[in-house]
């Protein structure tokens, strides 16, 4: 069965590692936080200035002056630092944020993804995206295979504005796991009860499909 | 050097028509919201504002564009606001998206005197389109340009006679690197203290960069998204 969202937050909560600075985007990439696998450390970084973001307050508790990139009142954990804008994209530029996690409307074989302009209809601005595909080692993205449309969104080629370019690693759908290389998808993992005939005729882009692609654990 | 100010219309006091502000702020956080209500009674128009948000369609920024005073935004992320987005589709109003990185980036620098700088976000996308490439370590950059103001208004928690500026949590966001950007800097605090009372190693912005301090009458602190968890 297709994962649904907070299936695929879990599947990429178990991607992270002992002493990570993330990032996370709006939407799916929120959840992840919510499942860090035990015995391991990690801090949240949240591009409008708050390293050590914690969960959301208690009700009654709510600090106007205390929010994350999404707007949501939040909590800071012992330890955590605020700082202006500037200093947060240092840190994002500079690569001392280990990985970004954030959600797409279009990603290419080549790495390439879009998710901030739909022409004619949807502007509303790129935000913090494009500082952070430009400069991260490592990103995740977070997202449905198919638009509503059932049309793949997991292309050759994007349609969309970009965002950045040759930058996506590893994909996470409620279907499969998918690494980027040379230009193509990898399927690493399928989503349990998931055929492997059902990703490959859902993903547009070219995928290269090992013998056995073992079933995500969650 | 004392930076006060007795009031908002002191404060704002040679804010003409045509120029160009910078507002402090990350969506309603930390957002200079006396000097906004201020700047909708006087009435002033063809402004360009650059600020990371547009407020919302009833408060902050979204207040000066329901009354058409605002010609041009300079901003990152403009969601939330159904009047900006008619009035953007309509062509009634200019709007330039800058990754908000480079937004800050470009606050910074034109406070810092530094002219322009390369940055690789952008790169192979749309609004790389007619900037200059530059490849630094085998990776392509943009070359973006210094942004000043010829007045920037901010928001802190705690101010002293000096300006010298303390800000609270996320309220900090855009506020200290357009501090330091305007020709002109207004500082609205909710605490306004005598020289002396500030910690020296507790400042954020040092007074040198604000040139009007006043402490704001109210703030409202609107909440745009309020999520909470429940005891268990």
């Amino acid at each position: 069965m297709a994962l649904d969202k907070i299936g695929i937050a879990k599947r990429i909560a178990q991607e992270l590692k002992d002493g990570w600075y993330v990032n996370l985007g709006i939407g799916i990439p929120t959840i992840v936080a919510n499942y860090i696998p035990q015995g391991i450390e990690v801090e949240f970084q949240s591009e409008n200035g708050v390293l050590g973001m914690g969960p959301f307050p208690f009700e009654g508790e709510e600090d106007p002056d205390l929010i994350n990139a999404g707007k949501q009142t939040i909590t800071a954990l012992p330890g955590a630092s605020f700082f202006d804008s500037a200093t947060s994209f240092a840190m994002i530029r500079g690569q001392h944020v280990q990985l970004t996690v954030l959600g797409a409307m279009e990603v290419s074989q080549n790495g390439d993804i879009a998710n901030w302009k739909i022409p004619g209809k949807m502007v509303k601005g790129m935000g913090g995206a494009m500082d952070l595909v430009a400069s991260a080692d490592n990103i995740i993205v977070a997202m449905m295979h198919s638009n509503r449309a059932g049309e793949s969104k997991i292309l050759k080629q994007c349609t969309l504005p970009l965002t950045g370019v040759n930058c996506v690693k590893k994909v996470v759908t409620e279907l499969a796991v998918m690494e980027i290389k040379d230009g193509k998808f990898y399927l690493l993992e399928r989503a349990p009860g998931v055929s492997v005939e059902e990703i490959i005729s859902k993903t547009d882009g070219e995928l290269v499909v090992p013998d056995v692609v073992p079933e995500m654990k969650i | 050097m004392n930076k006060i100010v007795g009031n908002v219309s002191i404060a704002l006091n040679g804010i003409e028509d045509n120029m160009t502000l910078m507002l402090g702020g990350f969506g309603l956080c930390g957002i200079p919201e006396n000097s906004i209500s201020q700047l909708v009674k006087m009435g002033v128009k063809n402004l360009t504002c650059i600020s990371n948000n547009a407020g919302v369609d009833d408060f902050g920024l979204g207040l000066l564009l329901q009354t058409k005073q605002i010609k041009k935004m300079i901003s990152s992320y403009v969601g939330e606001n159904d009047e900006f987005e008619r009035q953007m589709l309509s062509g009634e109003l200019e709007v330039d998206l800058i990754p908000q990185g480079s937004l800050a980036e470009r606050c910074r620098a034109g406070g810092a005197g530094i002219p322009a700088f390369f940055t690789p976000a952008g790169f192979g996308t749309e609004i790389a389109e007619g900037k200059e490439v530059r490849i630094f370590n085998g990776k392509p950059h943009i070359l973006e340009l210094a942004l000043t103001a010829d007045f920037a208004i901010v928001k802190a928690w705690k101010g002293d006679t000096e300006g010298n500026l303390i800000f609270k949590a996320a309220a900090r966001n855009f506020n200290p690197l357009m501090a330091m950007a305007g020709k002109i800097t207004i500082a609205e605090v909710e605490e306004l203290v005598p020289a002396g009372s500030l910690d020296p190693n507790q400042i954020h912005t040092p007074g040198i960069f604000v040139q009007r301090i006043f402490q704001g009458e109210k703030f409202q602190k609107r909440i745009e998204q309020r999520t909470v968890r429940h005891k268990v």
